[in-house]
């Protein structure tokens, strides 16, 4: 394990930033999102949880993905991909890691998305232990230590530095090039945080939800539940949980007339909204109740089903921070995840 | 190299024929003048008019034609309005082959096979009727019922009079909805017709039509004993990506593009009721 003083951590940013790109938390108009690293900007390596997880890094909100060129009856399919730069995602929790597993499973699976596989090759992933889990936050409950993320290179932070400890050959060929930074040591000081950081994640609030109702063989017990009438009832559609949810990955692909032709793009889309499923002839879910049952369903039922019992919620607490409605995902675990609930 | 599966292949309009006031059919190949990819019946694919949208639709023809593929298409839409307005010779773009097929090699093989359609649903079947036509020693007997609202709405007549209608060991009936000058043949819904057609309900029966005659015709069949296991249908839901990614035609833990558009009855039965 190394280490390196806090203020120095401008100069680590520095070096990684002169071999590859550096994605990091930078404070911005007061919110905190991840962001290409520029000398003098305010990296917040502190706050929690970053208003929009890092998906983005490999799903970004928009995307193209081919132009069309037309020329008479003749059309042109045009790749409108670049090399990918290497670059190194820094800071990251270990629910938002844990979500990009979940992203991998989706995007990965065979046939492989190559946009999103392209981009998850060229990264390495720096994760950072939380120390300060806020009362938002459940990732105990999905089996997540907040303690010790994996990645590449795992992270701890405490007032006085930065411990660095390298997980994978991408994390070693990292270290590599900022070792000189570096001293040796700060296991004690990480055991330390991590005994104390355990102590506040087993009190809080939600540490104990029971998720044990959610099985595949109770799919259509569930769907059928009455009480999702009532869970919903104060939805707005408005689709800010599954933005701001670092597992929620559906996407929109769709055309844009230019001068220079079209430009097919894909872009987040949420199933939040009354026209996700709706075609010429109908759609399947017309009302919010179905849309709202539908993604609680398919992150805490049917995603599991077919991924060996993995959720496709990380805890990260960011819908229950930002619904405008104060709906949420705990509430649904309460709600019809098993009778310890109670 | 990975395969590329958003981005499509250029496919050119060798052929337009008009089926019926709202439905077209049209012949596609590659630039190259061959056929674009290999399928399997009940297969779909995307097409698209780029600054107009993708859709998926199920591909007519049958695997065992090695020149061309054939989408017979309804207008119903924003997109299937411009395919519509497409004369031969222009370019689209067709990406696929997607989903799981009939299962012409498996559970087919050997069985008497009953095909129920209604207006557009012919659309998927005549692939696997075809197929079944092309290896017809594979198979048992062959029936097929089929009705539309009209006359006029009933899709690629002319190879069901010629070719369907004289096949060995292959009867066909035909049903409208509402009597019409110049029909002599039979009128009435679909359900109904099957059921007074006392059908052998030890066939393998294949449903494709909207699923209010899907509905209906499923619980006839029930009553005349068929089982469950062996009735077949497609389901259609909005798609963009084609490989249960982009999460629009998720039901229950089933993607309808990947792990459909065909599925046993029973296997519908397991889902929740939200197709």
């Amino acid at each position: 394990m190394f280490k390196i003083a806090k203020e120095r951590l401008n100069e680590l940013y520095a070096k990684i930033n002169g071999q590859m790109g550096l994605f990091i938390p930078v404070k911005k108009a007061g919110e905190v999102n991840y962001e290409v690293w520029r000398e003098g900007k305010e990296v917040s390596l502190e706050t929690l949880k970053t208003v929009k997880s890092p998906k983005n890094m490999f799903f970004p909100q928009t995307e193209n993905m081919m132009k069309f060129k037309t020329e008479g009856k003749n059309l042109e399919i045009i790749d409108v991909r670049g090399e990918k730069r290497p670059f190194v995602l820094f800071g990251v929790k270990a629910c938002d890691y844990k979500a990009i597993e979940v992203l991998d499973k989706v995007f990965l699976a065979d046939p492989v998305d190559t946009y999103y596989q392209s981009r998850r090759n060229a990264t390495t992933i720096v994760t950072l232990a939380c120390s300060k889990p806020e009362e938002s936050c459940f990732c105990s409950v999905f089996g997540i230590d907040a303690t010790a993320p994996q990645g590449d290179v795992t992270t701890w932070l405490d007032g006085e530095n930065l411990y660095w400890q390298a997980n994978t050959e991408k994390g070693e060929t990292l270290t590599a090039l900022v070792k000189d930074l570096f001293a040796e040591g700060g296991e004690a000081e990480v055991e330390a945080q991590q005994t104390a950081t355990k102590t506040i994640i087993d009190s809080l609030p939600f540490a104990n939800l029971d998720l044990s109702k959610f099985k595949p063989e109770n799919l259509n017990e569930l769907f059928n539940a009455a009480e999702w009438q009532e869970m919903s009832e104060a939805c707005l559609g408005c689709g800010t949980c599954t933005f701001v949810c670092p597992t929620c990955q559906c996407f929109d692909i769709r055309d844009f007339k230019t001068n220079e032709g079209v430009i097919r793009y894909r872009c987040w889309d949420s199933c939040m909204y009354s026209d996700f499923t709706l075609m010429a002839h109908g759609n399947s879910r017309t009302t919010q109740m179905q849309r709202f049952r539908q993604r609680f369903m398919h992150k805490l039922v049917y995603y599991p089903s077919q991924n060996d019992g993995l959720y496709s919620c990380v805890g990260c607490g960011r819908c229950v921070n930002k619904c405008p409605q104060r709906l949420n995902i705990v509430k649904v675990i309460k709600t019809l995840g098993g009778k310890d609930n109670d | 190299m990975t395969k590329e599966t958003l981005i499509p292949k250029i496919g050119v309009v060798t052929d337009i024929r008009k089926d019926t006031p709202d439905v077209k059919t049209f012949r596609v190949v590659g630039t190259d003048g061959k056929k674009l990819f290999q399928h399997m019946p009940g297969q779909c694919a995307m097409v698209s008019i780029p600054g107009v949208g993708e859709c998926m639709f199920s591909i007519t023809s049958s695997p065992t034609n090695e020149e061309y593929m054939e989408f017979s298409i309804k207008k119903c839409g924003c997109v299937t309005e411009v395919i519509h307005a497409l004369e031969v010779g222009a370019q689209i773009t067709v990406r696929g082959p997607y989903g799981k097929n009939f299962p012409v090699e498996e559970d087919f093989k050997g069985k008497d096979l009953l095909f129920i359609a209604g207006g557009i649903g012919l659309a998927p079947l005549r692939s696997v009727i075809n197929y079944v036509r092309h290896y017809r020693s594979n198979y048992g007997k062959v029936v097929i019922v089929y009705g539309a609202r009209s006359k006029d709405d009933l899709v690629d007549i002319e190879e069901i009079q010629t070719e369907w209608m004289n096949e060995p060991n292959m009867e066909v009936y035909l049903t409208i909805d509402r009597p019409q000058e110049g029909w002599d043949g039979h009128v009435g819904f679909v359900p109904a017709y099957v059921k007074e057609l006392g059908l052998d309900p030890n066939m393998t029966a294949v449903l494709c039509g909207p699923p209010i005659m899907i509905k209906f015709t499923l619980a006839g069949l029930l009553e005349l004993g068929f089982e469950k296991s062996r009735v077949y249908t497609t389901l259609e839901l909005r798609m963009k990506c084609g490989v249960g990614k982009c999460g629009r035609c998720n039901v229950g833990d089933k993607f309808v593009c990947k792990d459909g558009p065909v599925f046993r009855m029973t296997e519908l039965d397991e889902l929740p009721d939200e197709y």
